[in-house]
C-alpha cells in the first residue's frame, strides 16, 4: 500500500499495488460534516474529471458535494454506505471509503499534497 | 468537500447568553444564529444528542429567545386584538400556544402566552424579537405597556427524564401540567419554571435569573441522565414531533389554517364566536376556516433514505409543481428521511402522486399527518 494524498477540499486518494485508486474524505471533513446519514454514489463506469462533483454527502446539517482529486474511470463503489452511511464518520480512512477509480493520469497526483502538507493546510484553516 | 448551504449566517458581533462559557467549556460547535452565538451541537454530535433527549434528558440553552411582558388594565383585549386566541379563558400561570397575525393573516410570528397576574408574557422565536417588538408598538403599544424582559435565561430540560430530574431539585414541579407555569426555587435558586417545550417530549423551560443560570445549568447536567444538546438536535426533534418554524413552516404569507394551525383560532374569535375575529387578517383566515385553504401543510416521507431538503419543489407525475418542501433532514428515531410541505389542496383533493427531484433523480413522497413521533406531553398529574 502506497501513501495517501489528500486534496485541498479534504477527499483523500490512495493508489494501491495494481495502480487502482480508492477514494474517501478525510477525518478532519467528517468532523465538519457532522453525522452523515446518506451518501450518493456515481455509476461504475462513468469517467469522471478531476474536481468534479461526483458524489453527495447528506449529513444531519446540509447536503455537501463530494469533488473528485483525480480523474478516472469509476470501477466500483462502496456498497456499505447505503445502509450504513456511518462508516464515514466511524472510520473515514478506511472503511468508509467511497470508490475505486482506474486513473487517468498518474501525474495529477503531483497536485496533490502529502500527509504532513494536508495537517498543515487544515491547521491553518481554523 | 464543499458545503451547499452553511448552517447559518456570520453577523457581526454576535451576543453571549449567560451559558456561552459553560458551552466552550463543554466544546460546543458554535454558531451564530439570530444575533446570538448558540451551540449548533456538543461533542457528542447531532445524532447522539437527538436520542438522548428522547430516550433520557437534554439541556438546551434557549436564552436567545425574545421575552415581552405586556402590562395596563386594557392587556387582555389589546393582546386579543394581535392574535386568535381567547385570553379571557387563559387562567393564571397557564400557557397558550398563539401566533401574531398580520393583515394579510399571515403569521409575523408564534408564541406563547402566559398569564402573569394581570400581566401577559409573550415568549418569541430570536430572529423575530425586533420585527415583534415594532409590530407590538405600533398595534398595541398605546393600550398597554410593552416591555422587553431581559433579566432572565432561559433553559429548556428536555425529555423522559426530566420530571424526574427537576422532582430531585423540587417536588413541586410534579403539580404542573403540560403548558402550566409556577415560581419554584430549583437549587435555591428562584425560577420560573412551565411544562413545556419544543421536542414533542414532556419537559419544561426554567427562566432563571442571568447571575444564577450557570450554577443551575451545571446542577441540572450533574444528573446522570442529563447532557447538553444544541440547536441541531433541537431542529430534528421538533420536525419528529411535526411542530412548525417560523421562517419555514409559518412566515407572513402562509396562514395559520394552511400551516396547520387551525386550532389555535380559539371558538370565542371564529365567524360566530362571543369576541369574533377582530385579529389582523381575520377575513382571510375566518373565510379558509370555512372554506378551506389553498394549500396545506402536511408531512412528507420520501422514499428511499435521501432527506429532501426545504426549498425543493414538490410536483405532480407530470412534473407540475403542486407544492414545495418547507423542512426536510433525517428522522434519527425512524432513521428514515422526513419532512414538512405545503401541498395544493386541490391536489391533495384528488390523491396526486407527489414527487420531489433530488439532484435530477425524481423520488416518490408518501403524505402523512405530522406529528412523525407521539408527542408525550404530561396532560394530567400523574
Amino acid at each position: 500500500m502506497t501513501q495517501m494524498k489528500f486534496s485541498r477540499d479534504h477527499e483523500w486518494v490512495r493508489i494501491e499495488d495494481n495502480g487502482e485508486a480508492v477514494i474517501g474524505i478525510t477525518d478532519f471533513a467528517q468532523g465538519e460534516l457532522g453525522d452523515v446519514v446518506f451518501a450518493e454514489l456515481p455509476e461504475i463506469g462513468r469517467e469522471v474529471g478531476a474536481g468534479e462533483e461526483a458524489a453527495v454527502v447528506e449529513s444531519v446539517k446540509a447536503a455537501s458535494d463530494i469533488k473528485m482529486p483525480i480523474s478516472g474511470t469509476v470501477i466500483a463503489i462502496n456498497e456499505n454506505l447505503a445502509d450504513s452511511p456511518e462508516l464515514i464518520n466511524q472510520d473515514p480512512l478506511g472503511d468508509g471509503w467511497f470508490l475505486r477509480l482506474k486513473p487517468n493520469r498518474a501525474e495529477e497526483l503531483d497536485q496533490l499534497m502529502d500527509e504532513a502538507a494536508y495537517q498543515d493546510f487544515i491547521s491553518n484553516q481554523g | 468537500m464543499q458545503a451547499n448551504q452553511s448552517a447559518a449566517k456570520t453577523q457581526s458581533q454576535p451576543a453571549r447568553t449567560a451559558l456561552y462559557d459553560l458551552h466552550v467549556e463543554l466544546g460546543a460547535r458554535l454558531v451564530s444564529f439570530a444575533g446570538f452565538t448558540m451551540p449548533l451541537n456538543y461533542p457528542a454530535g447531532i445524532l447522539t444528542e437527538h436520542h438522548h433527549t428522547r430516550s433520557q434528558a437534554s439541556l438546551f440553552d434557549v436564552s436567545h429567545m425574545g421575552r415581552f411582558r405586556i402590562q395596563g388594565t386594557d392587556a387582555m383585549l389589546a393582546l386579543e386584538s394581535v392574535c386568535p386566541a381567547d385570553l379571557d379563558a387563559l387562567a393564571p400561570d397557564r400557557l397558550r400556544y398563539s401566533v401574531l397575525t398580520n393583515d394579510a393573516g399571515g403569521v409575523i410570528d408564534d408564541v406563547i402566552i402566559r398569564r402573569a397576574g394581570s400581566d401577559f408574557e409573550l415568549i418569541a422565536n430570536a430572529a423575530n424579537r425586533a420585527t415583534d417588538e415594532q409590530w407590538l408598538d405600533e398595534r398595541i403599544g398605546e393600550q398597554c405597556r410593552i416591555s422587553v424582559d431581559e433579566h432572565f435565561a432561559l433553559l429548556a430540560l428536555q425529555g423522559p427524564t426530566a420530571a424526574q430530574v427537576l422532582r430531585d431539585l423540587n417536588p413541586g414541579v410534579d403539580e404542573l401540567v403540560f403548558m402550566q407555569a409556577a415560581h419554584l426555587p430549583l437549587a435555591h435558586i428562584d425560577c420560573l419554571v412551565t411544562r413545556a417545550g419544543y421536542t414533542g417530549e414532556d419537559g419544561f423551560e426554567i427562566s432563571v435569573p442571568i447571575a444564577a443560570a450557570d450554577k443551575l445549568a451545571r446542577r441540572l447536567l450533574a444528573d446522570s441522565t442529563v447532557q447538553p444538546a444544541g440547536l441541531g438536535a433541537r431542529d430534528s426533534l421538533r420536525l419528529e414531533a411535526g411542530l412548525s418554524l417560523h421562517g419555514q413552516e409559518l412566515g407572513p404569507t402562509i396562514s395559520p389554517v394552511e400551516a396547520g394551525l387551525g386550532w389555535t383560532i380559539a371558538q370565542t374569535r371564529r365567524a360566530d364566536g362571543a369576541r369574533a375575529g377582530g385579529f389582523p387578517g381575520s377575513e382571510r383566515i375566518l373565510r379558509e376556516l370555512k372554506q378551506g385553504p389553498a394549500r396545506r401543510r402536511r408531512g412528507l416521507l420520501p422514499e428511499g433514505r435521501a432527506p429532501v431538503r426545504a426549498g425543493t419543489p414538490l410536483v405532480d407525475e407530470h412534473g407540475t409543481v403542486i407544492g414545495h418542501v418547507s423542512s426536510g433532514g433525517h428522522s434519527p428515531t425512524l432513521e428514515r428521511p422526513i419532512g414538512l410541505g405545503f401541498i395544493e389542496t386541490q391536489a391533495l383533493d384528488s390523491n396526486t402522486p407527489v414527487f420531489a427531484e433530488i439532484r435530477g433523480r425524481r423520488v416518490a413522497i408518501a403524505l402523512t399527518r405530522p406529528p412523525f413521533i407521539p408527542h408525550r406531553y404530561q396532560h394530567s398529574h400523574s
